[in-house]
């Protein structure tokens, strides 16, 4: 699973910490689910569990089985990197403007969102011309539109662009 | 041996070059809503339905029902190729078919899928063609308590198979169990865990959650390698088919056992999801290589996707002896049947012999029309792969956005897959197994729902579980599946001092 | 824009669309039409009674060519329906849009607490009305109502099994009448769909159903189910030979048999809010033109459903009364959402 190097000149957020991390969260949505389940109830009626009745136990079991992944990590040393800052960089590269376009799908449809990302992928991190670029960028989102809207006839999020086409 | 008879008259019924040319159009219709994530083969039916009311019955099934197959064949191809399962029961194919193509040998994995799938099939339809009466009975023989076995049954097959801490594993699949209990609660109607918000009334859709923790996770996961595809790119090598051909033969047990296991789960219904991850459970657990499992072995592609295919169409078996559809697609169908005047039921059988055996036939054509469709695809499906990481990888991106969002038709999908593919990113290197979790969302709600069902029908006692000799059984079976590996261990300690 | 037909089938039927459209009033020029797709919005999963009947419209105005463009089905059935239901709220003036309610219309926003209720949308039409048939096992030994009631007054409280479809709806609603009715107290068990529901009372897992009669109508045909009474005033108007000698017309209806429950369910169409006069007359008339095709009167048949058909005030005033209904029903049944 692991494939970082060793090399000590490689630098990063410890594996430790970023397991203490992931148990902490994981706590964390347990609570919310143990919250959630107290709101509707979880004893055990006469006509069998109530809807909290599950859902407040799995909380319970999320919660101490991560607890103990926390202590598990806590305890656990060593100087395991999680990944080189280098690497959190090239992941980060793909997550925030795929952040940015789910974020804009509502607001400027799907299409022009698509073809923005696939533009700016392709063009910044794969150092494309721009002719390949543009043929890609433009030309999937109208075989996506095709396929799926007058094929298919699944509708997709549209935005101000798509209503002044009038599609 | 009169059904032989009607079989022969249902080939006569579907054998014109018309409807010939329907199953050609269905198949590839059907492979490309499977490899499009969102686009089920629930929805194809669904939408090409209303088209087919001007069809006699008989041809608008063939299409439909191709539809269907190309679409348990087509969900396969981005499972293995992109970790991106196109369809819920191809999840469990991911697990060493994309292995398997990370080494280099994605047109091995997919003809294994595909042989496997077609195996499954027509294992399924001989069922359906010889015993379909007596199953329909069997069928009727599962109220909640049964069901409710079915799907302790398929946990306990696949639970604690992992090599990781135990701990890890309950907290991955006690997460994926409250991820599916959140929306509306089946048996008393109220709504849980939404927090007043309305994005989460509908809960958390499987499939969403698989694109993200799957496919966008591994597309994270390729990145921190750098700009590339993890492992060699496939060969392009015609001759791929007929040399796993040659291999394929050896899983002759996995296969058999998984044709049992899927047909008994389409017809019950449970479906062909809890079908495959059964089969994929229990091929790992008494398979000699079975710790090889996960790391690209081929007979861990076979299991699953036979037991996946024998399932969606057995599935269709209840659907036209009770009217009772066995799969989501299937539901639709069932509303297909009703609109061209044809009543599913215990009648149908009787009332309606060309339709009903028409559609028998066409399943066992349909079948051999499909996989010599997709066999002779797999070259091409192989060269994908040799599309550069940074053109696909975004155009990857766009269709899983897609397919999130056609689940639901919610906007708000999209935003929960980037949330997964992140936390997919983090558990993986935190070594979480991300399967428990993705098969407590798929089975979560259902195994609850009837579990309080059949207390509610038992007055509230328990002792329902074990109230006959069916639910008892398979409740039994369970709690071995769940204690085997304690079991195998003991045999071993048991037997380890003789050979000293 | 042209609307294109995914692949070529065989031309529709245009002999029978040109007939049909000579026999109705063509709509005036420069009236109200659609310029892009019409989503018909369904507040169900897929294969339920509202999803057949949507999908059936959908089938009958592609057949017909009733429609210049395109209407697509889309399932939205999270919250009991009620995710639907704001989005159709939330299309604030979109007239490309329509939802076909079931009772959820009334149940969803009391048992659950969800925001929304049909004074934020715009009637369109009243499609038909969903009968409702009491249901046991052909090999239970009740032959009448009375029987049933006779068996469910002496079994113990809650050992009568009644399935139904969903938690808190139209057949808990029933379910928890009969047991005012007849006194006794039986227990509900939900299920998911009304299909399972019949299959379920065929294996014996329940004792009794209230399916709607599209539901259970082949199960009654194959002789696996035995209907008892109907929740309606009068009985059944299809008298073709369903089961035997027996037509939907025979079965009485509960009043006569003691039981004085009357419960049908709605099967109409709505709008989102502040839509234009004209695109609603423009869909009364499309769904006027469905209605006169022999596909709707097969499915009406087959589905012994109540035919009658509103529009405007009438309509209003109709779900107005039937909101109070649910109102007060649920209030009895101790359904209402407590939040």
């Amino acid at each position: 699973m692991s494939t970082q190097s060793d090399a000590p000149e490689a630098r990063g957020p410890s594996h430790r910490h970023a397991e203490m991390g992931t148990a902490a969260f994981m706590v964390l949505l347990g609570a919310i689910t143990i919250a959630g389940s107290l709101k509707v109830g979880i004893g055990w009626a006469a006509e069998g569990p109530q809807a909290g009745f599950f859902p407040f136990w799995i909380g319970a079991l999320i919660v101490a089985s991560s607890a103990f992944n926390f202590l598990r990590a806590y305890a656990g040393g060593g100087r395991r990197l999680f990944a080189e800052w280098a690497q959190i960089a090239q992941v980060w590269k793909v997550v925030w403007p795929t952040a940015i376009y789910v974020g804009a799908v509502p607001w400027i449809g799907i299409y022009l969102a698509s073809a923005l990302l696939i533009a700016g992928f392709m063009r910044w991190l794969g150092r494309y011309g721009w002719a390949l670029t543009l043929g890609i960028s433009i030309g999937l989102p109208i075989i996506i539109y095709v396929t799926f809207e007058k094929w298919f006839l699944v509708p997709l999020p549209k935005g101000p662009i798509e209503d002044m086409l009038g599609l | 041996m009169e059904d032989i008879g009607n079989l022969l008259h249902g080939f006569s019924v579907v054998l014109s070059w018309q409807n010939f040319l329907y199953m050609l159009v269905g198949i590839v219709l059907g492979v490309i809503i499977g490899v499009l994530p969102g686009l089920g083969g629930a929805n194809g039916v669904a939408i090409l339905l209303p088209l087919t009311f001007s069809m006699p019955p008989t041809s608008a099934i063939i299409l439909l029902s191709c539809i269907y197959w190309g679409a348990l064949f087509g969900g396969a191809i981005t499972s293995i190729l992109f970790n991106i399962p196109g369809e819920p029961w191809s999840v469990a194919t991911t697990f060493d078919g994309h292995p398997m193509a990370q080494q280099g040998k994605a047109g091995e994995a997919l003809t294994a899928a595909f042989t496997s799938s077609f195996v499954g099939a027509l294992f399924a339809v001989v069922v359906i063609t010889l015993v379909a009466p007596l199953v329909a009975k069997f069928a009727l023989q599962f109220g909640p308590a049964e069901k409710f076995s079915v799907f302790f049954l398929a946990f306990c097959s696949f639970v604690g198979m992992g090599k990781e801490p135990p701990t890890k594993t309950v907290a991955a699949m006690m997460i994926g169990f409250a991820l599916a209990a959140v929306g509306t609660d089946t048996v008393t109607g109220q709504l849980r865990l939404t927090f007043g918000f309305t994005e989460l009334l509908g809960g958390f859709d499987f499939l969403v959650a698989v694109i993200g923790l799957f496919g966008i996770g591994e597309i994270l996961l390729t990145m921190e390698e750098g700009l590339s595809f993890k492992g060699k790119a496939a060969g392009i090598n015609p001759a791929v088919v007929l040399q796993t051909w040659k291999e394929l033969p050896r899983y002759w047990v996995t296969s058999l056992r998984s044709c049992i296991i899927g047909c008994w789960m389409g017809i019950t219904p449970a479906g062909a999801t809890p079908a495959s991850f059964m089969s994929y459970g229990i091929a790992k657990r008494v398979s000699k290589t079975g710790h090889k499992f996960g790391t690209g072995e081929i007979e861990g592609v076979v299991a699953p996707e036979t037991a996946a295919h024998a399932a969606g169409t057995s599935a269709l078996l209840p659907m036209l002896a009770l009217g009772v559809p066995g799969s989501p697609t299937a539901a639709v169908l069932l509303g297909g049947l009703l609109i061209w005047g044809l009543q599913p039921g215990p009648l149908l059988f009787v009332e309606q012999k060309d339709f009903v055996w028409g559609l028998i036939a066409s399943m066992y054509l349909g079948n051999v029309v499909g996989l010599l469709v997709v066999l002779t695809m797999v070259p091409v499906f192989a060269a994908i792969l040799r599309v550069p990481f940074g053109i696909i990888a975004p155009i990857i991106l766009v269709i899983c956005a897609i397919g999130a969002y056609t689940v639901h038709n919610n906007s708000f999908d999209v935003v929960m897959m980037l949330v997964f593919g992140v936390a997919g990113y983090v558990l993986k290197k935190c070594s979480y197994p991300l399967a428990p979790l993705v098969l407590a969302i798929v089975l979560g709600d259902k195994a609850e729902e009837a579990f309080r069902q059949s207390l509610l029908i038992s007055q509230g006692s328990i002792t329902v579980f074990w109230s006959n000799g069916l639910v008892g059984t398979i409740m039994a079976l369970g709690l071995i599946a769940l204690f085997w590996p304690a079991l195998s261990n003991l045999k071993g300690r048991l037997l380890a001092p003789a050979v000293r | 824009m042209t609307r294109t037909v995914p692949l070529r089938f065989p031309a529709l039927s245009a002999a029978a669309a040109a007939t049909l459209m000579a026999g109705l009033i063509a709509a005036p020029a420069g009236a109200w039409e659609p310029t892009r797709n019409v989503e018909f919005i369904v507040p169900a999963g897929t294969g339920g009674g509202a999803d057949q009947m949507a999908r059936m419209i959908q089938g009958i105005v592609a057949k017909h060519n009733l429609m210049k463009q395109t209407m697509v089905v889309i399932n939205k059935a999270g919250g009991a329906g009620g995710e639907g239901f704001l989005d159709v709220k939330q299309a604030k003036g979109n007239p490309h849009k329509l939802v076909i309610t079931l009772s959820n219309l009334f149940t969803t926003p009391l048992g659950t607490g969800i925001p929304f209720s049909w004074k934020d949308m715009t009637p369109v039409a009243m499609m038909a009305l969903d009968e409702f048939v009491l249901w046991v096992n052909a090999e239970a030994p009740y032959k009448t109502a009375q029987d049933y009631v006779k068996a469910v007054k002496a079994a113990p409280a809650g050992q009568f099994k009644m399935g139904g479809t969903g938690s808190k709806q139209e057949d808990q609603i029933i379910t928890v009448a009969l047991e005012k009715a007849t006194g006794g107290k039986m227990t509900y068990v939900p299920y998911k769909g009304g299909g399972e529901v019949a299959v379920q009372l065929v294996g014996k897992h329940i004792d009794s159903t209230v399916n709607n009669p599209i539901e259970a109508v082949a199960q009654w045909r194959a002789g696996a189910l035995r209907p008892l009474c109907v929740f309606d005033k009068q009985t059944l108007p299809v008298k073709d030979k369903i089961a035997g000698d027996q037509s939907w017309a025979d079965i009485p209806t509960c009043k006569s048999q003691g039981l004085d429950i009357e419960y049908l369910m709605l099967r109409g169409i709505f709008m989102p809010p502040g839509v234009p006069k004209e695109a609603v007359d423009y869909y009364v008339d499309l769904l006027k033109k469905v209605r006169a095709t022999p596909e709707w009167e097969q499915l009406m048949k087959e589905g012994a459903f109540n035919q009658t058909f509103m529009t405007g005030p009438d309509y209003t005033k109709w779900v107005e009364n039937e909101e109070k209904r649910h109102y007060d029903l649920m209030k009895e049944a101790g359904f209402l959402a407590t939040n």
